[in-house]
């Protein structure tokens, strides 16, 4: 494209754009940045490394990391099977995956925790092997796995109707069998979707809120994630705190977003696809 | 981050694979597939749908119907549909003005105009909340000059329309921008040579090629801000018949162990949940019919 452009509106549509992006997303962001430094740099280390809110890290990433590979193997399954085969109901299937999406957080989470607790569906049964799973760890790990499915099935699923026939029958004919065309043809042209779609899961399950706070139990050092400290700090009326908490919290996102469009970037590379 | 979120129109087609020697699994290894994603998909995805009108019903009928009546959660459903006709008009006027600027002209730092347009899909809704509370709250910048001025923004109205924007921002420009820039901008070129006046060129060319993009992103927007619970909950400071939304009602009554009753209100979040997914389907339908037809023309 060049500069010399017939078409009109460019000052006014990048003009609105760029002040409505300042107005409700850049200025109120930069907040955060503000008020923490009114902090000096130990209160800031000491707010955000109490062992209350490190505690919480622990698990609001540990959690994520597990939820986030449970998914890139379930979800990569599933994609699978979804493009792959044929199999009755797959549309309603195909549509349901987007639920995680659509459901607001909140029902997502009482719905969760009516299914996993002691008397409930499934709960019920995991309990009568020893195992509880709501108001738990494991509840938070749950609800994070929910919340990230689709991201892992819809990165895969259009990269893997975007390979070639051709590729594989080449492999078939040049004496490979079926395992090996799946591990060394298309997994390695999978790959960086499947890490794509990891990273979206992670990024969203580290923020999470609604889903998860109804089955955590939100235990002190056993079960609080890192957003409920900062609802917590905001309680006490501790807004310095909560915005120290905050403050990590945005970095963290920052980092995640720019490694997930590098992550974009290598697939659409590696698959010619533009996303 | 938004590419998980795109309409997919890609071919449906699995005979294809499933006829071809070189393509296909073994039956076994077909069923066992099959088998263990779609016991995770109903273990993950479809009994939490189904607990819910389960839950919703379980007192029957009647009881289902006055949970819904009941003012609290009338002025909920009230204040939740006022937030989403006041944030996704907003969001769609600044999707389809940052789409136009974006797809249709080369500009510097146009990669990082789109990752900023994207930064409120990776904060935490707990900040997203935190940030009107640090702008509009009682210590905050503004704060001092809307108490004054008798006016309230956290704990209130406003404020909670504000967070809704911020959450539901990037939905309808990340929706059109890369189908306008596939789009490219040869016809709208053509129609400025003919003697269209810019609007004539948006209105008459560029709307009707991304108009299904257009209402997925609006329908996905819309979902969001009548969902979302995180960031409005932090500004809303819960104040009954007030500031509750239909996802805090729900927290409340949920949290006075009537379950039932908060059951019955997620039940149509869980309806409107269900029917954006039928609404995406039939565009993903449609736009499919439309490429057909434009592949055989």
């Amino acid at each position: 494209m060049s500069n010399r452009n017939a078409l009109p509106g460019f000052k006014l549509s990048l003009g609105y754009t760029l002040t409505w992006l300042s107005l409700i997303v850049l200025i109120p962001l930069a907040a955060v940045f503000i008020k923490s430094a009114e902090l000096t740099l130990d209160q800031f280390w000491y707010v955000v490394t109490t062992p209350r809110v490190v505690a919480s890290y622990k698990l609001t990433f540990g959690a994520s990391l597990a939820a986030a590979a449970i998914n890139a193997v379930f979800g990569l399954l599933l994609a699978w099977s979804l493009v792959r085969y044929t199999f009755p109901g797959k549309k309603i299937v195909d549509s349901l995956v987007d639920l995680p999406f659509a459901l607001p957080t909140a029902v997502a989470g009482i719905a969760l925790t009516a299914l996993w607790a002691g008397n409930g569906w499934i709960g019920s049964i995991v309990e009568s092997f020893g195992i509880k799973v709501a108001f738990t760890p494991l509840g938070v790990l749950l609800a994070l796995v929910f919340i990230g499915l689709p991201f892992v099935v819809r990165t895969v699923q259009p990269v893997l109707e975007d390979l070639q026939i051709e590729i594989e029958e080449a492999a078939a004919s040049l004496g490979a069998n079926r395992w090996q065309t799946i591990s060394k043809v298309i997994f390695p042209t999978l790959f960086p979707a499947l890490l794509t779609g990891f990273a979206l899961a992670f990024a969203r399950a580290v923020g999470e809120y609604g889903s998860v706070i109804f089955i955590a139990g939100n235990i002190p050092m056993v079960s609080e994630i890192t957003p409920l400290m900062i609802i917590t700090k905001l309680e006490q009326y501790d807004y310095r705190g909560a915005t120290a908490i905050a403050a990590v919290m945005l970095i963290v996102s920052f980092i995640l977003l720019i490694t997930i469009n590098s992550l974009q970037a290598w697939t659409a590379k590696r698959t010619g696809r533009s996303t | 981050m938004a590419a998980a979120i795109s309409l997919h129109l890609g071919p449906a087609h699995a005979e294809r694979y499933e006829s071809n020697p070189a393509t296909r699994e073994s039956n076994w290894v077909k069923w066992t597939v099959i088998g263990i994603s779609l016991s995770f998909f109903a273990l993950f995805l479809l009994l939490p749908l189904v607990v819910v009108f389960y839950e919703a019903l379980r007192k029957g009928w009647d009881a289902y119907l006055v949970a819904l009546v009941e003012p609290d959660a009338l002025s909920a459903i009230r204040l939740t549909l006022t937030a989403a006709i006041i944030a996704v008009p907003l969001n769609l006027a600044f999707g389809v003005a940052a789409a136009w600027a974006i797809a249709k002209f080369n500009f510097p730092g146009k990669s990082f105009l789109i990752t900023l347009i994207d930064l409120p899909f990776s904060v935490s809704p707990v900040v997203a909340g935190l940030i009107f509370v640090l702008v509009f709250g009682r210590t905050g910048w503004l704060g001092s000059w809307f108490i004054d001025n008798d006016m309230k923004v956290i704990f209130a109205v406003p404020g909670i329309v504000l967070a809704t924007i911020f959450v539901t921002f990037p939905f309808v420009a990340r929706e059109l921008i890369p189908l306008m820039e596939a789009q490219g901008r040869d016809e709208e070129e053509a129609s400025t040579v003919l003697g269209a006046s810019g609007w004539q060129t948006f209105w008459h060319v560029t709307i009707p090629n991304v108009k299904w993009g257009l209402l997925y992103g609006v329908i996905l927007c819309n979902a969001r801000a009548m969902g979302e619970f995180g960031a409005v909950s932090v500004v809303s400071g819960h104040i009954r018949g007030e500031t509750n939304t239909m996802p805090l009602h729900v927290e409340i009554v949920y949290s006075e162990y009537k379950f039932a009753a908060a059951f019955a209100v997620a039940s149509l979040l869980a309806i409107l949940a269900l029917l954006t997914l039928v609404i995406k389907s039939f565009i993903e339908w449609r736009a499919a019919q439309a490429a057909k037809e434009d592949s055989e023309a």
